[in-house]
């Protein structure tokens, strides 16, 4: 028996509320299956499994809030029978009933939770798994800024009343916040980086998301500055060969098939990392460890607020062309909140491209566990000395480095940024996929 | 002063009647027997066969007759045995009583006071014990009331006269008997508001009529348990009086609704519904109901007993919205 546990969907995930199930017992699930959609304090993410084998049990209900790492699905592996339901945790809400070699016909599974069916006077509940509060406590606990999901419910069949929000209020009222408390920490009763109330099944209003996600940005970056002794490079690029280049390449295309500056930084960044694999990876446990691909998470500021960083896988061995529609695929989704699990936590390093909205220089912030940030700005003309002595106008880049002093030093950074700007000057070398480029 | 529910009533009738030339009472066996529920009793001799008439079992042409004689200027009191007997007559106050105002364009109004009894509790079977008001609760024109104190059944008489249109009055037929203490307030009595006869904070028993009395004495009940349950007594039917009833909800957050009608289709539900698109967010519980069984009223007394809606029944509905059953 395999288990599936709720994967970390970015740095500062504590935990996740199951969404809806995209599979269910009996199905025959591969790597990268969309599983279940989890909302987490960022968007609705589709969790992808990483195992093989048929779906014997899904251990939580649409709406369960639980922590990262808890088991979400009980895999069997091939030729494995159903496990008897005795070696099942108790704790388990699934049906007590639970057949070996269950037949793959799962509808009719409902929750058991329910109570038995009451009296005329209070209804069942829907078997959804909301949390049950009465209106009256949810009017309270929404005015309060109380998290429905740290009251405890005395109500009928353990509905949360007035008097239980109450009483979770006048607790918080008496043991106050510890003044310039992290972010992450929760003190009790308060509505943190959960969006909306846990054990609810919905994704959080874009309201709530606008507020988990600040909250959830203040945790990683706070986290990033705190732990991460960072050290900053910039480097001026000319742009004039590539801005010349790339109109080039995209005259006569129709607009849809235009390739934009993004990618060929992007690009850039990519092909320039595999000479520095130490700006690759991930810092954790007190080492560095090197990501074993190129993916690169792009900055993608989202309308309603806050900023997103989803992975674009093995970009190196991308073409331009198919970087550009991926990355244009990516940003929609981005903004749709419709990403999958991998593009939230594969991303080896990030790159934010702020030249759009007009500034020089970047100086990143490092998202944990990544060890180094590139950050582009502006396309401008500027005044350059040339080769013979004689001043030109042309366009630059500023391309700059936040690096994890503990991963790499200045040294290497500083060639980092010499190879990315010498990848630019030569676009030639950025198109097509195939890896004997550089090498 | 102690009187009885009938007493009461009788007084308001007599004052009426003693006071205004134009108010006249019409029903079976209202003269000769003295009321089926004695209530005019001694009234025939007092003010004559002109004023005090019985009326043949014809309840569509005595309560026509009446309405007639309303838009003639008369001030007539109309006695129907039983709401069960009304159904005769509902088209003459549904078609013409209640519409008149409406379809002659204001040139018109009907001042016709139609009384009847109502309710179960005297083993007088399926057609004479049904409890019918949210029939007439459903009429706009009409103005429909529940006098469940002395205090109401001696002044809402004057007031219904005392109102230009259509005024239906239901009397429980359990409550003639009962005592009570005539309070100087009885004199106040409108057609507008609902009262709270017992304040508590916990829940919010809403009732009218006879069911008034099953919530008061649930009310005791749950006192004993600790649980203090507000009563309301409606009083008015229609137009429910909505300010009182949300008010009263938003105190307590949990209510129950104790109607001796059937539930579906009942004036509870109606009233759950007001409460769900008035006070949605103040409840703490959803609100709950306690009404007759859907059967039409057996004879037999520990059958009939069963199917009404008793304190026990209450109390227990309350004990669940209280997670104390």
């Amino acid at each position: 028996m395999i288990e599936f546990r709720l994967p970390s969907l970015g740095a500062e995930m504590e935990d996740g509320t199951l969404l809806e199930w995209c599979v269910k017992p009996g199905d025959r699930v591969k790597k990268g299956d969309v599983v279940a959609v989890v909302d987490t304090s960022k968007s609705a993410i589709d969790v992808e499994i990483w195992q093989e084998g048929t779906v014997d049990e899904l251990v939580l209900k649409p709406g369960d809030k639980v922590p990262v790492g808890t088991v979400m699905i009980r895999l069997r592996e091939a030729g494995e029978a159903g496990a008897p339901a005795a070696t099942k945790p108790a704790a388990a809400p699934t049906p007590a009933a639970t057949a070996p070699a269950r037949p793959a016909v799962a509808a009719a599974r409902t929750p058991t939770a329910a109570p038995p069916a009451p009296e005329a006077v209070i209804p069942v509940a829907s078997a959804g798994g909301r949390q049950r509060a009465s209106p009256s406590a949810r009017a309270l606990a929404h005015e309060l800024d109380i998290d429905l999901a740290t009251v405890a419910g005395t109500g009928p069949h353990g509905v949360i009343t007035r008097e239980d929000v109450e009483k979770v209020a006048a607790a918080r009222k008496a043991t106050t916040a510890a003044p310039g408390s992290m972010a992450t920490t929760k003190p009790d009763g308060v509505k943190s980086s959960g969006p909306g109330s846990a054990g609810q099944a919905r994704a959080a209003t874009p309201v709530e998301r606008s507020l988990s996600m600040r909250s959830a940005i203040a945790a990683a970056m706070a986290r990033s500055k705190r732990e991460i002794p960072h050290y900053y490079l910039a480097t001026e690029v000319p742009m004039q060969r590539i801005t010349r280049w790339l109109a080039a390449r995209n005259a006569g295309k129709p607009i849809t098939e235009r390739v934009l500056m993004a990618a060929p930084l992007i690009k850039a960044v990519a092909l320039a990392l595999r000479k520095f694999p130490e700006l690759n990876g991930y810092y954790q446990n007190g080492g560095f460890v090197a990501g074993e691909g190129i993916h690169i998470g792009v900055a993608i500021s989202l309308r309603q607020g806050g900023l997103i960083a989803p992975a674009i896988r093995d970009v190196a061995d991308t073409d331009l062309d198919e970087l550009m529609r991926r990355l244009a695929n990516l940003v929609s989704r981005a903004r749709a909140l419709s990403l999958r699990s991998s593009e939230m936590t594969d991303a080896t390093i990030t790159v934010t491209n702020l030249g759009d909205q007009g500034v020089e220089l970047v100086q990143g912030v490092i998202y944990p566990p990544q060890v180094a940030l590139v950050g582009f700005g502006k396309v401008t003309d500027r005044v350059r000395a040339v080769d013979d002595g004689a001043i030109a106008v042309m366009p630059a880049v500023t391309v700059s480095l936040a690096a994890d002093h503990r991963a790499s030093d200045g040294h290497r950074g500083a060639l980092f940024l010499a190879e990315i700007a010498r990848l630019l000057q030569s676009p030639e070398s950025l198109d097509g996929a195939a890896d004997t480029i550089v090498k | 002063m102690k009187i009885t529910y009938r007493e009461a009533l009788r007084q308001a009738m007599h004052e009426a009647l003693a006071a205004d030339s134009r108010v006249f009472l019409m029903g079976e066996d209202v003269g000769k027997y003295g009321g089926s529920y004695a209530v005019s009793k001694g009234f025939l001799a007092e003010f004559g066969p002109e004023r005090i008439r019985d009326a043949p079992l014809s309840e569509l042409g005595f309560v026509g007759t009446a309405i007639g004689a309303a838009l003639g200027g008369m001030r007539p009191i109309v006695e129907i045995m039983t709401v069960n007997f009304s159904l005769l007559a509902l088209d003459q106050i549904v078609n013409t009583a209640a519409v008149y105002r409406h379809m002659s364009g204001g040139q018109f109004s009907v001042p016709v006071v139609v009384r009847m009894a109502t309710g179960g509790g005297r083993q007088l079977a399926a057609q004479h014990s049904h409890s019918l008001e949210n029939w007439y609760a459903h009429v706009p024109g009409i103005t429909v009331l529940a006098p469940a104190t002395v205090d109401d059944a001696r002044g809402m008489l004057r007031a219904a006269l005392a109102d230009p249109d259509p005024v239906v009055i239901f009397e429980h037929a359990m409550l003639y008997p009962m005592e009570g203490e005539l309070s100087p307030d009885w004199e106040k009595a409108d057609l507008r508001t609902a009262k709270i006869l017992r304040a508590g904070r916990d829940v919010t028993l809403i009732a009218y009529g006879g069911t008034v009395w099953k919530a008061q004495e649930a009310a005791r009940q749950l006192a004993a348990e600790g649980i203090e349950a507000e009563v309301l007594d409606l009083r008015v039917l229609r137009p429910l009086d909505d300010a009182t009833i949300m008010a009263s909800v938003g105190r307590t957050r949990r209510a129950v609704i104790v109607d001796e009608g059937w539930r579906t289709g009942s004036l509870a539900g109606e009233i759950m519904a007001r409460i769900m698109e008035q006070a949605f967010y103040e409840l703490d519980a959803p609100v709950a109901r306690v009404c007759s069984a859907e059967v039409p009223i057996p004879y037999a007394k520990h059958m009939e007993g069963a199917a009404l809606p008793q304190a026990p029944a209450v109390v227990a509905a309350v004990r669940q919205l209280l997670a104390k059953a």
